[in-house]
């Protein structure tokens, strides 16, 4: 079977460190590839970037870093627009645009939602991503970026082999598509993409102290969690859809209930909750 | 010409380096190929984590290329335009005036020349030289080697640099656990296996692991966090600031008012005392002065009070139950504080006595018995995997300042007495006379910290004043403090010749009289282990593997710049010690004699090395004893860790700490017999509000309270406004539609708000001191009244160009950074505790 290459990126596993997008800038920027992509201007384009997102309100803080790339889509936006075959999809599921029959096709730019599709406007040309195809194509392993990672948060490899990295990612794991709306099918998957949460502090107020043990609760828009408030009191509930309608629920012995409703139209942070004695 | 793969090494990793047709085209990781030693594995907890089989790099590394062909690099020798040896020498125009290229010969006639005649008029002590830290790697060539070889032979003035990074260690812990010959943090040996087997908590107190371990190492252990974390191991951060690390992968941030740290600290004291859950076996066997500790922190002492979480929360402005949760869960689990030793620094250990803390964090270690299983200190988390140490191979600080001296016939030695100090080199210049205290890195006795020093020397002694300065590489107007003095020091009439050799143009280039081109590391031939300092650092390492490099000559030397040895080698046979300083020796063969010298030709030969450019030291066999640091303490065993610049062992010392009692100290017996009086370090480590911050008189004036920790994307200024690909990461500098690449400053949105300050605006932020602008950041990661602005901006960009106090576009936080230091005596640099304010800037 021709292999199928994809990328599975663990955002879990990101510092925003910036190696992937340097590696990228490293290896394109006044570095042609002849049959593959005229050079990267020295900037302005960004192939793979880190979306950095902070959520929350202190001292609730949750900081993450998404890298953004092309995703080599199985139904590529881009090739649809494209005249004269100018996009292509390799063997290999690796989208490229051919640098000479691209030219001139500045409308190529604007059919990607991603905005990962650059112009050149000293060659007159668009230009992407295209997983260092003339790297792995000369026996290098992986593209760049995914070499330079230093926390593995980059699996490279076939899909189509079910034994390869990333296809027992895909397995286990089950990464997925961050807009499915698109209907690109890309092959670019994520796991652990910061979606909404809701924390705070439980206090015991006649003592002073984090509600360590308190059991806490959130429930509605058929979402259902339950934890037990850690020894700073603290609890979050993560991976939470935004705009849900909730309810939170705080109890521990010899404590009157708290109710509170939440709504995730951004991260909750709740602040202190303070148990009172029956 | 077919593309080449070569090797080098640099301050954030060992790299393949593409060349093709006399031009590097890629920078890559080295991968290791079959013939190479296998990975090291751990098993823990029943899981087995064993590294990727290749090197990683400091992501600033990742810039190289663009570094190497900037147009930032200095091209040509360049003169001062109105600068004449024989005539008017214009001091007061430096850093105003421009250059015009000169001749390497006319470059070289002028040097000579000119310390010629300074030697003659003045003496050998009127001539100060400095280099700066970490701008290329190599055993030979970095600052330690050719640098400090020439100027010792040749006699000079030494500019003792201050322990920058570790200030709070150096001039405290040291008299809490000794560990000197460490500048006062603790050895890291098998911490990494120690860790994964039994901790279960790790405590980062001003540490951000992810951010400020890129450096030597590259980022290999950024991946163990990840394992810790998989483990299950909570991670809990104490700093003002919601770091990188913090933000992304901790369980808990806490987040103290500046400068306040050692009051949380002693707050933790008073919950392990009350509560009674500190190892009383270890305070009664292995530490001295506890009784007199316990009764600071009950208020038991004469005028006392306790030190409660109620009361810290008040100094510290945070929850007092945070302080009490944080003590029982670290008096419950076995925790690694991931501080106090190399990568776990910490900024909180560089502000107002920070003295006080870092013993504080001692006295903390030792009250949960450091050394026991889990229960330790391992900086940032960062340090000391399975490493084979019986495997020699040097490092650059093996030798103190000249590494040629390891297989020389003569080792250089200084006989100028003088001495000058990184943090009063514009006093030296300028004023009459200055005084301190300490030799800078006081790495061979606690002693060495009470030498009273004086500059200049009186005549009789050699002494001279301070005329000349020749700068290798760096900027001290973006790194020192206060440094708006540098500017008033170079245009001052007594400096009567600047040189500075650099690779790029960086904030004091354009004061120079004389500018020589320098090379960078992949112009130029050398050998090293990576991330091995050597020295103070012996055997400290935070990599996966033991990567010996032959780094290769990649391209020749770009524009007409030269190899800093070969600049050496040229003056020294103008100054008439040329056969002293090279013993007829080219670079490679000083290269072979180092390759003779080490473990290498028992597993390989020269040629065969020389090809390969790499050999990678075989992880421990399985038999292999672990000696966990302070271990042997906790276990009351002689030193058995592989720290061979550990002067006790091997002697009837070898069980003890490095203190004059052989125990941890609470009460200091050096500063009970020299420094009795020192009310700001005193003998009982203890908090002190710092004296600039949010109740000092500055901030009435200037409210707002700035830290400024080292940042990710440049070690130092070497890697800052050099490549405009940084330029493009918006955390690192943020771009404004007039195409400047600004300096972000992180604010609370409350702060903002309150100033009329939204995301994105240009400010200016200044003190008495110095002025920036930058652009404003609105954040939940500070709170209230808290400024995060990273040091070492490499671009110094004054609006008034050769003014003092001008305004800088280019983002030198440290023109606003105070000069005094972090006590009386403890001359240190305390930079993160700064009083500011912010306004809006232009319209």
């Amino acid at each position: 079977m021709a292999k199928r290459y994809g990328i599975v990126i663990d955002v879990a596993r990101c510092t925003g460190c910036y190696a992937c997008f340097l590696a990228c800038k490293d290896e394109n920027c006044g570095e042609e590839h002849p049959g593959y992509t005229v050079a990267q201007p020295m900037t302005g384009q960004q192939w793979i970037n880190l979306v950095e997102v902070e959520r929350g309100t202190f001292p609730k803080v949750k900081l993450s870093h998404i890298p953004v790339t092309c995703g080599q889509c199985e139904n590529p936006a881009c090739m649809n627009q494209a005249e004269n075959g100018a996009v292509y999809q390799r063997e290999d599921g690796i989208v490229m645009i051919d640098p000479e029959k691209a030219v001139g096709q500045k409308q190529i730019v604007n059919t990607c939602p991603h905005r990962m599709i650059f112009w050149n406007d000293e060659k007159n040309v668009p230009q992407k991503c295209d997983m260092c195809a003339h790297l792995l194509d000369n026996g290098l392993s992986r593209p760049r970026c995914v070499e330079m990672c230093p926390t593995g948060c980059l699996t490279f490899g076939d899909l189509n082999d079910p034994d390869s990295e990333v296809s027992k990612l895909v397995a286990e794991k089950k990464p997925y598509v961050v807009h499915p709306e698109y209907g690109l099918e890309e092959k670019v998957l994520y796991l652990n993409v910061p979606k909404k949460f809701v924390a705070g502090t439980v206090v015991f107020k006649d003592t002073d102290q984090c509600a360590k043990g308190a059991r806490v609760t959130l429930k509605g828009d058929g979402f259902s969690g339950e934890m037990i408030a850690d020894e700073f009191g603290d609890f979050w509930f993560e991976g939470l859809d935004a705009r849900m309608n909730l309810v939170l629920e705080i109890e521990a012995d010899g404590y009157q209930k708290i109710s509170k409703t939440v709504r995730t139209l951004s991260d909750v942070n709740t602040g202190d909750l303070f148990l009172e004695k029956k | 010409m077919a593309e080449e793969i070569l090797t080098s090494c640099t301050c954030g990793g060992a790299t393949f380096v593409h060349v093709k047709d006399g031009k590097i085209t890629k920078i890559r990781p080295i991968v290791f190929d079959d013939t190479d030693a296998p990975a090291w594995s751990i098993e823990a907890r029943g899981k087995v984590f064993t590294p990727p089989r290749q090197t990683s790099m400091g992501s600033f590394i990742v810039t190289q290329k663009a570094r190497i062909y900037s147009e930032n690099r200095i091209k040509y020798p360049m003169k001062r335009v109105d600068f004449d040896p024989n005539g008017e020498r214009n001091p007061q125009n430096r850093g105003k005036s421009g250059h015009v290229r000169i001749s390497w010969d006319e470059a070289f006639d002028l040097l000579e020349s000119e310390i010629k005649r300074i030697h003659k008029t003045y003496g050998k002590a009127a001539i100060t030289a400095s280099t700066s830290s970490h701008a290329d790697f190599g055993l030979l060539q970095y600052k330690m080697g050719a640098f400090g070889r020439f100027w010792n032979m040749l006699g000079y003035s030494q500019l003792m640099d201050n322990p920058d990074s570790w200030e709070g260690w150096h001039w405290g812990a040291t008299h809490a656990w000794g560990y000197y010959w460490k500048l006062g943090i603790s050895d890291n040996f098998d911490m990494l296996e120690e860790a994964l087997k039994h901790t279960e908590l790790l405590v980062f107190w001003g540490v951000d692991p992810n951010t400020s371990a890129g450096g030597y190492n590259g980022q290999d252990g950024t991946r163990w966090r990840l394992w810790c974390k998989e483990l299950g191991m909570k991670m809990v951060f104490i700093d003002p600031w919601c770091n990188f690390t913090a933000g992304t992968w901790g369980d808990k941030w806490i987040a103290p008012r500046p400068a306040t740290d050692a009051a949380m600290a002693e707050a933790i004291a008073w919950v392990w005392i009350t509560e009674d859950t500190y190892d009383h076996w270890f305070i009664e066997n292995k530490t001295q002065g506890f009784e007199e500790f316990k009764k600071h922190i009950l208020g038991e002492e004469e005028g006392g009070f306790p030190r409660t979480p109620e009361w810290a929360a008040g100094v510290c402005e945070i929850e007092a139950r945070d302080i009490y949760a944080l003590a029982r869960l670290w008096a419950k689990k076995k925790t690694m504080l991931c501080t106090a030793s190399i990568y776990g620094v910490s900024s909180a250990c560089r502000q107002p006595y920070g003295t006080e803390w870092a013993r504080l964090m001692v006295f903390l270690l030792s009250m949960r018995g450091l050394g026991a299983d889990g229960c330790n200190t391992w900086g940032g988390a960062s340090m000391a995997p399975p490493m084979d140490m019986s495997f020699r191979m040097f490092g650059y600080g093996d030798n103190g300042w000249d590494a040629f001296g390891l297989v020389a016939d003569e080792s250089a030695q200084n006989t100028v007495r003088q001495k000058t100090y990184r943090l009063l080199l514009p006093e030296c210049v300028m004023n009459d006379k200055t005084e301190w205290i300490g030799e800078g890195f006081c790495g061979h006795s606690l002693d060495q910290q009470r030498t009273q020093q004086v500059c200049p020397l009186p005549k009789e002694e050699g002494g001279a004043p301070i005329k000349m300065i020749y700068r290798q590489g760096g900027s001290y107007i973006s790194t020192m403090t206060d440094t708006n003095r540098w500017t008033r020091m170079f245009q001052h009439p007594n400096l009567e010749f600047f040189v500075t050799s650099d690779i790029h143009y960086q904030s004091e280039t354009k004061f120079a009289d004389l500018i020589l081109p320098a090379c960078s590391g992949f112009e130029r031939e050398d050998i090293c282990e990576m991330g091995a300092p050597g020295g103070y650092g012996a055997n400290d390492m935070g990599a996966n593997f033991r990567v010996c490099l032959y780094m290769k000559k990649c391209i020749e030397p770009l524009w007409e710049s030269k190899s800093d040895y070969d600049i050496y080698v040229e003056l020294s046979k103008r100054l008439g010690f040329h056969d002293r300083y090279t013993e007829g020796k080219t670079i490679q063969e000083w290269i072979r004699k180092i390759f003779d010298a080490s473990s290498l030709p028992e597993h390989i030969s020269f040629e065969e090395f020389k090809e390969k450019g790499y050999y990678i030291v075989p992880p421990p066999k399985p038999d292999f004893k672990r000696a966990v640091s302070n271990k042997w303490y906790y276990e009351d065993r002689e030193c058995d860790v592989a720290d061979h610049k550990n002067p006790l062992k091997g002697t009837d010392r070898a069980k003890m700490m490095g203190t004059p009692s052989g125990k941890i100290e609470f009460v200091s017996t050096f500063l009970t017999k020299y420094f009795p009086d020192d009310k700001e370090r005193p003998l009982l480590g203890q908090f002190m509000e710092p004296w600039e911050g949010k109740f000092s008189p500055e901030a009435e004036k200037y409210p707002l309270v700035m830290v400024t920790p080292h940042m990710r994307f440049s070690y130092h200024t070497h890697h800052d406004n050099k490549s405009p690909w940084l330029d493009e990461i918006p955390c690192h500098r943020i771009k404004k539609a007039d195409g400047y690449a600004y300096w972000p400053v992180r604010i609370s949105h409350e702060d903002a708000r309150d100033r009329g300050i939204k995301h994105g605006d240009l400010v200016k932020l200044h003190n008495d001191r110095g002025a920036i602008l930058a652009v404003a950041w609105l954040t939940e990661r500070v709170k209230k009244g808290v400024l995060l602005c990273y040091q070492a901006s490499a671009k110094y960009d004054p609006l008034e160009p050769g003014k003092a106090g001008s305004i800088d576009r280019g983002g030198c936080v440290n023109l606003m950074t105070p000069s005094r230091m972090v006590s009386k005596n403890a001359p240190g640099m305390a930079c993160n505790s700064v009083c500011v304010e912010i306004e809006k800037w232009g319209a």
